[in-house]
Protein backbone atom coordinates (compact mmCIF):
# COMPACT_ATOMS: atom_id res chain seq x y z
CA UNK A 1 0.00 0.00 0.00
CA UNK A 2 1.45 3.43 -1.19
CA UNK A 3 1.29 5.94 1.96
CA UNK A 4 -0.61 9.03 0.72
CA UNK A 5 0.82 11.88 3.30
CA UNK A 6 -1.99 13.61 4.71
CA UNK A 7 -1.84 17.26 3.74
CA UNK A 8 -3.54 20.22 5.59
CA UNK A 9 -6.44 21.96 4.38
CA UNK A 10 -5.38 24.51 1.54
CA UNK A 11 -7.32 27.52 3.68
CA UNK A 12 -5.18 26.99 6.59
CA UNK A 13 -2.12 27.01 4.04
CA UNK A 14 -4.11 30.15 2.51
CA UNK A 15 -4.04 32.00 5.71
CA UNK A 16 -0.71 30.81 6.77
CA UNK A 17 0.94 32.68 3.71
CA UNK A 18 -1.29 35.60 2.55
CA UNK A 19 0.44 38.45 4.35
CA UNK A 20 3.81 36.67 2.70
CA UNK A 21 2.94 36.44 -0.59
CA UNK A 22 0.92 39.86 -1.03
CA UNK A 23 3.82 41.76 0.90
CA UNK A 24 6.05 40.24 -1.57
CA UNK A 25 3.88 41.28 -4.51
CA UNK A 26 3.22 44.94 -3.62
CA UNK A 27 7.49 45.11 -2.79
CA UNK A 28 7.83 43.21 -5.99
CA UNK A 29 5.35 44.63 -8.72
CA UNK A 30 3.77 47.69 -6.95
CA UNK A 31 0.58 47.76 -4.98
CA UNK A 32 -1.67 48.06 -8.96
CA UNK A 33 -0.53 44.91 -9.65
CA UNK A 34 -0.50 42.85 -6.50
CA UNK A 35 -3.98 42.26 -6.10
CA UNK A 36 -4.08 39.63 -9.87
CA UNK A 37 -0.43 38.17 -9.12
CA UNK A 38 -1.93 37.02 -6.01
CA UNK A 39 -5.16 35.34 -7.51
CA UNK A 40 -3.21 34.16 -10.02
CA UNK A 41 -0.71 32.55 -7.37
CA UNK A 42 -3.02 30.55 -5.24
CA UNK A 43 -4.88 29.55 -7.74
CA UNK A 44 -2.17 28.08 -9.48
CA UNK A 45 -1.13 26.74 -6.16
CA UNK A 46 -4.32 24.77 -5.42
CA UNK A 47 -3.89 23.22 -8.58
CA UNK A 48 -0.98 22.12 -7.96
CA UNK A 49 -1.57 21.58 -4.08
CA UNK A 50 -1.31 17.84 -4.09
CA UNK A 51 2.20 17.67 -5.72
CA UNK A 52 3.61 19.83 -3.06
CA UNK A 53 5.95 17.62 -0.82
CA UNK A 54 5.79 19.92 2.15
CA UNK A 55 9.32 20.52 2.72
CA UNK A 56 8.93 24.31 2.56
CA UNK A 57 5.57 25.59 1.72
CA UNK A 58 6.14 29.47 2.32
CA UNK A 59 9.10 29.41 0.06
CA UNK A 60 7.39 26.76 -2.52
CA UNK A 61 4.00 29.25 -2.71
CA UNK A 62 6.69 32.49 -3.35
CA UNK A 63 8.20 30.79 -6.06
CA UNK A 64 5.12 30.56 -7.65
CA UNK A 65 4.30 34.40 -7.00
CA UNK A 66 7.25 35.39 -8.33
CA UNK A 67 6.99 33.62 -11.29
CA UNK A 68 3.63 35.05 -11.64
CA UNK A 69 4.93 38.47 -11.16
CA UNK A 70 7.73 37.63 -13.93
CA UNK A 71 4.76 36.73 -16.14
CA UNK A 72 2.58 39.66 -16.04
CA UNK A 73 5.31 41.99 -15.86
CA UNK A 74 5.97 40.52 -19.49
CA UNK A 75 2.97 40.23 -20.33
CA UNK A 76 2.49 43.84 -19.90
CA UNK A 77 5.23 44.90 -21.63
CA UNK A 78 4.09 43.07 -24.80
CA UNK A 79 0.83 45.67 -24.67
CA UNK A 80 1.39 48.58 -26.76
CA UNK A 81 2.06 51.45 -24.10
CA UNK A 82 -0.05 54.50 -24.33
CA UNK A 83 1.91 58.36 -24.45
CA UNK A 84 3.73 58.74 -21.76
CA UNK A 85 3.74 56.18 -18.47
CA UNK A 86 0.45 55.29 -16.63
CA UNK A 87 -0.25 56.81 -13.41
CA UNK A 88 0.61 54.60 -10.80
CA UNK A 89 -2.56 54.00 -9.40
CA UNK A 90 -2.70 53.42 -6.03
CA UNK A 91 -4.27 49.97 -4.44
CA UNK A 92 -7.68 51.03 -2.54
CA UNK A 93 -6.96 49.06 0.66
CA UNK A 94 -3.34 49.54 3.13
CA UNK A 95 -1.34 52.26 2.75
CA UNK A 96 2.28 51.87 1.99
CA UNK A 97 4.43 52.93 5.06
CA UNK A 98 7.24 55.09 2.95
CA UNK A 99 6.17 55.50 -0.89
CA UNK A 100 9.79 56.85 -1.83
CA UNK A 101 11.62 53.72 -0.07
CA UNK A 102 9.44 51.43 -2.05
CA UNK A 103 9.71 53.34 -5.27
CA UNK A 104 13.41 52.74 -4.87
CA UNK A 105 12.75 49.14 -4.23
CA UNK A 106 11.06 48.96 -7.70
CA UNK A 107 13.98 50.35 -9.58
CA UNK A 108 16.39 47.78 -7.90
CA UNK A 109 17.48 45.08 -10.96
CA UNK A 110 15.21 42.20 -10.73
CA UNK A 111 17.09 39.68 -8.85
CA UNK A 112 18.12 41.75 -6.16
CA UNK A 113 14.38 43.05 -6.30
CA UNK A 114 13.17 40.15 -5.39
CA UNK A 115 15.71 39.00 -2.83
CA UNK A 116 14.90 42.26 -0.75
CA UNK A 117 11.27 41.62 -1.03
CA UNK A 118 11.11 38.17 0.05
CA UNK A 119 13.77 39.06 3.00
CA UNK A 120 12.17 41.99 4.03
CA UNK A 121 8.66 42.56 2.88
CA UNK A 122 8.12 38.32 3.37
CA UNK A 123 10.67 37.87 6.30
CA UNK A 124 11.91 34.82 4.87
CA UNK A 125 15.36 33.43 5.94
CA UNK A 126 18.64 33.54 3.67
CA UNK A 127 18.03 30.17 2.90
CA UNK A 128 14.14 30.01 2.27
CA UNK A 129 15.01 33.35 0.02
CA UNK A 130 17.57 31.25 -1.84
CA UNK A 131 15.29 28.42 -2.31
CA UNK A 132 12.02 30.90 -3.33
CA UNK A 133 14.23 31.88 -5.93
CA UNK A 134 15.94 28.75 -6.97
CA UNK A 135 19.61 29.96 -6.32
CA UNK A 136 21.79 29.14 -3.62
CA UNK A 137 21.65 30.57 0.28
CA UNK A 138 24.96 32.60 -0.20
CA UNK A 139 23.50 34.08 -4.01
CA UNK A 140 20.74 35.71 -1.69
CA UNK A 141 22.73 36.83 0.92
CA UNK A 142 24.45 38.83 -2.47
CA UNK A 143 21.53 39.87 -3.39
CA UNK A 144 20.07 41.47 -1.06
CA UNK A 145 23.63 42.85 0.51
CA UNK A 146 23.63 44.36 -3.09
CA UNK A 147 19.86 45.85 -3.08
CA UNK A 148 20.48 47.18 0.27
CA UNK A 149 23.70 49.18 -0.38
CA UNK A 150 21.88 50.32 -3.88
CA UNK A 151 18.77 51.50 -1.59
CA UNK A 152 20.74 53.33 0.77
CA UNK A 153 22.60 55.49 -1.57
CA UNK A 154 19.50 56.06 -3.44
CA UNK A 155 17.34 57.07 -0.06
CA UNK A 156 20.33 58.90 1.06
CA UNK A 157 20.70 60.93 -1.88
CA UNK A 158 17.30 61.66 -1.84
CA UNK A 159 17.19 63.40 1.50
CA UNK A 160 20.23 64.91 1.27
CA UNK B 1 20.91 59.85 6.77
CA UNK B 2 19.78 55.92 6.38
CA UNK B 3 21.77 53.19 8.31
CA UNK B 4 21.59 50.02 7.61
CA UNK B 5 19.41 49.18 10.32
CA UNK B 6 16.99 51.51 10.03
CA UNK B 7 16.67 50.47 5.94
CA UNK B 8 15.40 47.12 7.07
CA UNK B 9 13.36 48.20 9.50
CA UNK B 10 11.82 50.75 7.17
CA UNK B 11 11.55 47.52 4.80
CA UNK B 12 10.23 45.35 7.46
CA UNK B 13 7.20 47.95 8.55
CA UNK B 14 5.11 47.55 5.52
CA UNK B 15 4.32 44.13 6.91
CA UNK B 16 2.79 44.74 9.75
CA UNK B 17 0.30 47.09 7.93
CA UNK B 18 -0.82 44.34 5.35
CA UNK B 19 -2.37 41.78 7.36
CA UNK B 20 -6.13 43.42 6.46
CA UNK B 21 -5.29 43.69 2.85
CA UNK B 22 -3.97 40.16 3.02
CA UNK B 23 -7.15 38.57 5.12
CA UNK B 24 -9.50 40.39 2.04
CA UNK B 25 -7.40 39.14 -0.82
CA UNK B 26 -7.41 35.69 0.78
CA UNK B 27 -10.89 36.03 1.23
CA UNK B 28 -11.12 37.09 -2.18
CA UNK B 29 -9.73 34.27 -3.27
CA UNK B 30 -11.20 31.45 -1.63
CA UNK B 31 -14.76 32.74 -2.59
CA UNK B 32 -13.42 32.50 -6.06
CA UNK B 33 -12.03 29.06 -6.01
CA UNK B 34 -15.10 27.60 -4.81
CA UNK B 35 -17.57 29.01 -7.49
CA UNK B 36 -14.81 27.94 -10.02
CA UNK B 37 -14.74 24.51 -8.62
CA UNK B 38 -10.79 24.72 -8.69
CA UNK B 39 -11.43 23.70 -4.75
CA UNK B 40 -13.23 20.50 -4.16
CA UNK B 41 -14.67 20.82 -0.92
CA UNK B 42 -15.86 24.28 0.04
CA UNK B 43 -16.88 25.20 4.15
CA UNK B 44 -18.57 28.16 5.77
CA UNK B 45 -19.30 28.71 9.38
CA UNK B 46 -23.18 28.82 10.71
CA UNK B 47 -24.51 30.65 13.25
CA UNK B 48 -27.12 28.53 15.27
CA UNK B 49 -28.98 29.36 18.63
CA UNK B 50 -26.99 26.49 20.35
CA UNK B 51 -23.54 27.66 19.15
CA UNK B 52 -21.77 28.05 15.98
CA UNK B 53 -21.65 24.81 13.58
CA UNK B 54 -19.59 23.81 10.20
CA UNK B 55 -20.86 22.79 6.91
CA UNK B 56 -18.97 21.29 3.78
CA UNK B 57 -19.88 20.60 0.42
CA UNK B 58 -18.60 19.11 -3.01
CA UNK B 59 -19.90 19.90 -6.41
CA UNK B 60 -22.45 16.88 -5.53
CA UNK B 61 -23.85 18.19 -2.11
CA UNK B 62 -23.41 18.81 1.53
CA UNK B 63 -20.66 16.11 2.55
CA UNK B 64 -20.38 17.24 6.36
CA UNK B 65 -21.97 18.68 9.34
CA UNK B 66 -19.81 20.14 12.39
CA UNK B 67 -21.83 20.51 14.90
CA UNK B 68 -21.18 23.01 17.60
CA UNK B 69 -19.34 21.03 19.97
CA UNK B 70 -16.84 20.27 17.10
CA UNK B 71 -13.51 22.19 16.51
CA UNK B 72 -12.94 23.15 13.15
CA UNK B 73 -9.32 22.42 12.65
CA UNK B 74 -10.91 18.62 13.51
CA UNK B 75 -13.45 19.42 11.14
CA UNK B 76 -11.10 20.36 8.51
CA UNK B 77 -8.82 17.63 8.86
CA UNK B 78 -11.33 15.18 8.58
CA UNK B 79 -12.48 16.44 5.32
CA UNK B 80 -8.77 16.43 4.02
CA UNK B 81 -8.22 13.18 4.86
CA UNK B 82 -11.67 11.74 3.62
CA UNK B 83 -12.15 13.98 0.35
CA UNK B 84 -9.74 16.21 -0.14
CA UNK B 85 -7.36 18.90 1.05
CA UNK B 86 -8.44 21.56 -1.52
CA UNK B 87 -10.55 22.74 1.20
CA UNK B 88 -11.48 26.54 1.44
CA UNK B 89 -14.19 28.85 3.29
CA UNK B 90 -16.06 30.04 0.63
CA UNK B 91 -19.70 31.16 2.19
CA UNK B 92 -20.96 32.41 -0.92
CA UNK B 93 -21.04 29.22 -2.31
CA UNK B 94 -23.17 27.62 0.35
CA UNK B 95 -25.69 30.47 0.75
CA UNK B 96 -28.26 28.18 -0.15
CA UNK B 97 -27.45 25.49 2.43
CA UNK B 98 -26.59 28.44 5.49
CA UNK B 99 -30.57 29.68 4.40
CA UNK B 100 -31.67 26.31 4.75
CA UNK B 101 -30.14 25.78 8.19
CA UNK B 102 -30.51 29.00 9.63
CA UNK B 103 -34.63 27.67 8.70
CA UNK B 104 -34.61 25.12 10.69
CA UNK B 105 -32.99 26.31 13.51
CA UNK B 106 -35.77 29.32 13.56
CA UNK B 107 -38.21 26.64 13.43
CA UNK B 108 -39.42 27.72 10.10
CA UNK B 109 -38.32 24.84 8.48
CA UNK B 110 -39.23 21.15 8.54
CA UNK B 111 -37.61 19.24 5.57
CA UNK B 112 -34.35 20.07 3.53
CA UNK B 113 -34.48 20.65 0.09
CA UNK B 114 -30.41 20.11 -0.58
CA UNK B 115 -28.47 17.43 -2.74
CA UNK B 116 -25.96 15.25 -0.40
CA UNK B 117 -22.47 13.89 -0.98
CA UNK B 118 -22.74 10.28 0.79
CA UNK B 119 -19.17 9.64 -0.14
CA UNK B 120 -18.32 9.86 3.86
CA UNK B 121 -20.64 7.04 5.03
CA UNK B 122 -19.30 3.70 4.43
CA UNK B 123 -21.59 1.25 2.28
CA UNK B 124 -23.75 -1.84 3.79
CA UNK B 125 -25.63 -1.88 6.66
CA UNK B 126 -24.33 1.81 8.04
CA UNK B 127 -25.56 3.28 4.76
CA UNK B 128 -28.90 2.00 4.93
CA UNK B 129 -28.92 3.00 8.45
CA UNK B 130 -28.80 6.60 7.52
CA UNK B 131 -30.55 6.70 4.50
CA UNK B 132 -33.72 5.02 6.15
CA UNK B 133 -32.67 7.84 8.94
CA UNK B 134 -32.99 10.90 6.12
CA UNK B 135 -36.39 9.54 5.58
CA UNK B 136 -37.66 9.92 9.50
CA UNK B 137 -40.03 13.64 9.08
CA UNK B 138 -39.68 16.27 11.18
CA UNK B 139 -41.08 15.72 14.98
CA UNK B 140 -41.04 12.14 14.57
CA UNK B 141 -39.00 9.45 16.37
CA UNK B 142 -37.87 5.81 16.37
CA UNK B 143 -35.85 3.27 18.18
CA UNK B 144 -32.40 2.18 17.22
CA UNK B 145 -34.32 -1.26 17.24
CA UNK B 146 -36.68 0.44 14.53
CA UNK B 147 -34.09 2.33 12.77
CA UNK B 148 -32.19 -1.41 12.24
CA UNK B 149 -35.31 -3.08 10.93
CA UNK B 150 -35.82 -0.12 8.25
CA UNK B 151 -32.68 -1.02 7.27
CA UNK B 152 -33.51 -4.50 7.03
CA UNK B 153 -31.87 -5.98 10.20
CA UNK B 154 -34.21 -5.88 13.63
CA UNK B 155 -31.99 -7.60 15.80
CA UNK B 156 -28.80 -4.93 14.95
CA UNK B 157 -29.52 -2.16 17.38
CA UNK B 158 -26.47 -2.01 18.87
CA UNK B 159 -24.55 -1.98 14.72
CA UNK B 160 -27.31 0.58 13.91
CA UNK B 161 -26.46 2.58 17.08
CA UNK B 162 -22.56 2.95 15.56
CA UNK B 163 -23.64 3.79 12.26
CA UNK B 164 -25.82 6.92 13.76
CA UNK B 165 -23.05 7.81 16.23
CA UNK B 166 -20.82 8.02 13.27
CA UNK B 167 -23.09 10.10 11.07
CA UNK B 168 -21.32 12.59 8.98
CA UNK B 169 -24.73 14.62 8.10
CA UNK B 170 -25.64 15.55 11.71
CA UNK B 171 -28.95 17.60 11.55
CA UNK B 172 -29.63 17.11 7.49
CA UNK B 173 -29.75 13.18 8.34
CA UNK B 174 -31.77 13.58 11.34
CA UNK B 175 -29.79 11.10 13.57
CA UNK B 176 -31.30 12.84 16.66
CA UNK B 177 -34.47 11.59 16.24
CA UNK B 178 -33.12 8.04 16.83
CA UNK B 179 -33.94 7.26 20.94
CA UNK B 180 -33.73 4.63 23.06
CA UNK B 181 -36.69 2.50 23.53
CA UNK B 182 -37.44 3.65 27.23
CA UNK B 183 -38.17 7.69 25.39
CA UNK B 184 -34.63 8.75 26.87
CA UNK B 185 -33.26 10.47 23.83
CA UNK B 186 -29.75 9.10 24.46
CA UNK B 187 -26.16 9.85 23.20
CA UNK B 188 -25.87 12.21 20.77
CA UNK B 189 -22.25 12.98 19.02
CA UNK B 190 -23.14 16.86 19.28
CA UNK B 191 -23.85 15.81 23.04
CA UNK B 192 -27.05 14.82 25.17
CA UNK B 193 -28.54 18.76 25.84
CA UNK B 194 -28.40 19.25 22.01
CA UNK B 195 -30.17 16.26 21.18
CA UNK B 196 -32.94 17.27 23.90
CA UNK B 197 -32.98 20.86 22.14
CA UNK B 198 -33.46 19.69 18.77
CA UNK B 199 -36.02 17.25 19.96
CA UNK B 200 -37.83 20.08 21.77
CA UNK B 201 -37.34 22.37 18.59
CA UNK B 202 -39.50 19.70 16.37
CA UNK B 203 -42.34 18.98 19.68
CA UNK B 204 -41.22 15.40 19.83
CA UNK B 205 -39.62 15.57 23.54
CA UNK B 206 -41.67 12.92 24.81
CA UNK B 207 -43.11 14.71 28.63
CA UNK B 208 -41.33 13.03 31.59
Amino acid sequence: MTHVASREPFQVFLNAHSGAVLGFLRAFVGSADADDCFQETFMSALRAYESLDGANPRAWVLRIARNKAIDHHRARARRPVPKGDLPDVPAPTAKRTDPELWGAVADLPEKQRAAVALRFASDLRFRDVGEAMGISEAAARRNVHEGLRKLRETVNKETR
Amino acid sequence: MMTKESLERALAADRRALSGAAAQAAARFAERAGTEGVAKVTYAQVDTPVGIASVAATERGVVSVGLPNRALDDFLAELADGVSPRIVEAPGALDETRRELDEYFGGRREAFDLALDWQLVPGGFYRKVLRATARLPFGITATYGEIAGKAGNPRAHRAAGTALGSNPLPIVVPCHRIVRSGGDPGDYGGGAEMKRWLLELEGALSEG
